[in-house]
């Protein structure tokens, strides 16, 4: 009798704390979900450019997420020093090369400043340099600047979508994926 | 139901409820702390005002703090600055007890290194304390959002980003962490609800817990002595107070707490009403801006030594060495191989391992602050190698520590 009271015990023990640990779980769950960015804040993740009023080695810079996006339309100077492992890194529109990446540098998610003179990039956190493609030429930082994911539309650039041009990048490991 | 007399007086009506005279005993006037201490072993209480000083504080600035992106940082500092009556006093007081907070922590933290305060039968204190310096870290960094401001932004960015762990390029580590690709609303209203409600739940918990570790093995005295408390204590209470070596936490203990807390808190208030501008960085004062990356990016001065360990290497390395610089002075206890409980002063190599660590620590944060070029990028660097050799000699030249 005691140990058949006990038997009760134990299984009533355990079907409680079986179902609390699978409430916990699904509970631990519902946090993650809460804490995830919004529907909103994801659809609000698409930009549409135009790169017909950029200028010869004159930077432009606009937002897509929240992050800064740098444009740099490389002049015939630029491009006659250009390696074909960096030119990779360039978009070609309509004859034109154009650098387009994020501009947090790779290091720490600082905004490096561009130097028109020099044609090239200085992050003043921590000292990081990169040339006109935004290819590292100094550490820290790991990599040249990422390149967002985009669709080249004529001469609009629309970032946030995936188009060949850029799924060529990433196979090439040219950028990362942001 | 248990049966009660008639109260003669509103003391034993609690009493007879709450057994109030029980509680007072066990927690005051009967726990016991010995004699041969120093003004060092008032930091402690020093902290626990420190941290109702900041709770206070706390409360009346959020009274006005509004934790969304476009008008926290004017509901700071235009609302709470120049409308709200003394609303200066409390930001100020805020802002001057979260840094000097840290410099006790500090010194309390190396006085339990100097007198071996972490040894046999004391882990469990060093490990809930350096829980609360954790908690604190975050409570502090989560605070530094709240202005919304460009350092706040920036740090933001530059802590949240340390998440994705270098080349493991965990983003969507860090995208959840934010709750958006950037520092945005998301972010800023879920380290709000940090700041005010779960780190400072927590924080509470941690001081209970560490009060509650001093219970059984007793607070540490300067020569680590270890002695029978019982037979102190019923010498205490025998009338023999002077061959006692024990004093009564309350009111004995308290009283000269409460010296050292007064002569902590002139100072404290003379930096609040005189000097409260070395707590507000000026770069706080431009509203936050994601297009725009202040020239120099530094933390406060007290996360300083551990930000110069993860600056002069490359991205990864200097992860690993940030990351392990963290949580290592969790396993001092462990790492600490000698049994001898006494001031750092009689236990050999490790008097110079302590001075060499406090002076390491000092040196990495005035390096922290300087920018990395030049001489200042090499001491840097050597002082972080040095930081890394000191707790790979700790366990060494422990072992080899002769017994007293």
């Amino acid at each position: 009798m005691a140990n058949n009271t006990k038997g009760r015990r134990d299984f009533m023990g355990m079907a409680l704390g079986g179902f609390t640990a699978l409430g916990g779980i699904g509970a631990l769950y519902a946090m993650k979900r809460t804490w995830d960015p919004l529907p909103s804040v994801k659809a609000a993740g698409f930009t549409t450019i135009d790169l017909t009023p950029a200028q010869d080695n004159i930077l432009i810079t606009e937002k897509w997420r929240g992050k800064p996006i740098f444009i740099l339309k490389q002049s015939k100077e630029m491009m006659a020093k250009v390696s074909p492992e960096a030119k990779k890194r360039l978009i070609e529109m309509n004859g034109g090369f154009y650098m387009v990446a994020v501009g947090l540098c790779t290091h720490l998610g600082c905004i490096p400043g561009y130097d028109p003179v020099d044609e090239s990039f200085l992050c003043a956190c921590h000292g990081g340099m990169y040339d006109s493609t935004a290819d590292v030429t100094k550490a820290p930082p790991p990599r040249g600047l990422d390149v967002p994911p985009f669709r080249v539309d004529g001469m609009k650039l629309v970032l946030g979508e995936t188009g060949p041009e850029y799924e060529q990048m990433l196979a090439d490991g040219t950028t990362m994926p942001v | 139901m248990a049966h009660f007399e008639k109260a003669n007086s509103i003391g034993e009506w609690f009493d007879q409820r709450l057994a109030v005279n029980t509680l007072k005993r066990v927690l005051q006037t009967e726990y016991w702390i010995p004699k041969d201490i120093n003004f060092l072993w008032a930091m402690g209480m020093v902290l626990a005002a420190t941290f109702g000083i900041l709770l206070v504080s706390g409360i009346f600035l959020l009274m006005y703090y509004q934790p969304n992106v476009n008008t926290a940082f004017d509901s700071v500092n235009y609302t709470i600055m120049s409308e709200v009556g003394y609303g200066w006093l409390w930001r100020h007081v805020h802002g001057v007890g979260a840094s000097v907070v840290f410099l006790i922590i500090y010194i309390h933290m190396f006085t339990g290194i100097y007198y071996g305060s972490y040894k046999k039968g004391r882990e469990l204190i060093w490990l809930s304390g350096m829980g609360l310096f954790v908690a604190f870290s975050a409570e502090a960094f989560s605070g530094y959002m709240l202005p919304w401001g460009q350092m706040s932004y920036w740090a933001g960015m530059v802590i949240t980003n340390l998440f994705s762990g270098g080349g493991l390029h965990a983003d969507f580590l860090v995208e959840w962490i934010r709750g958006d690709y950037v520092p945005g609303q998301a972010f800023l209203s879920r380290f709000f609800m940090l700041h005010v409600l779960l780190v400072p739940l927590a924080i509470i918990g941690l001081i209970v817990l560490h009060f509650g570790t001093l219970r059984i093995p007793h607070v540490n005295n300067q020569e680590g002595e270890e002695f029978d408390y019982e037979e102190a204590a019923e010498l205490y209470k025998a009338g023999n107070v002077k061959e006692s070596k024990v004093i009564p936490f309350s009111p004995v203990f308290l009283s000269k707490d409460v010296f050292v807390m007064g002569v902590y808190f002139v100072m404290f208030f003379y930096l609040v009403f005189y000097h409260f501008e070395f707590a507000m960085d000026p770069v706080n004062f431009d509203p936050a801006n994601g297009l725009k990356t202040p020239a120099h990016i530094y933390p406060e001065w007290y996360f300083l030594w551990s930000y110069e360990i993860l600056r002069p290497f490359s991205t990864n390395v200097g992860l690993i060495a940030f990351a392990i610089a963290q949580v290592i002075f969790f396993t001092l206890p462990f790492l600490d191989r000698s049994p001898n409980v006494a001031p750092a002063s009689r236990r050999g190599a490790f008097k110079f391992w302590f001075w060499a660590m406090l002076a390491d620590v000092l040196v990495l944060t005035f390096m922290g602050k300087l920018p990395p070029a030049g001489i200042w990028s090499t001491i840097g660097f050597v002082a972080a190698l040095a930081f890394f050799a000191l707790w790979i000699a700790l366990p060494i030249i422990t072992s080899r520590e002769k017994k007293l």
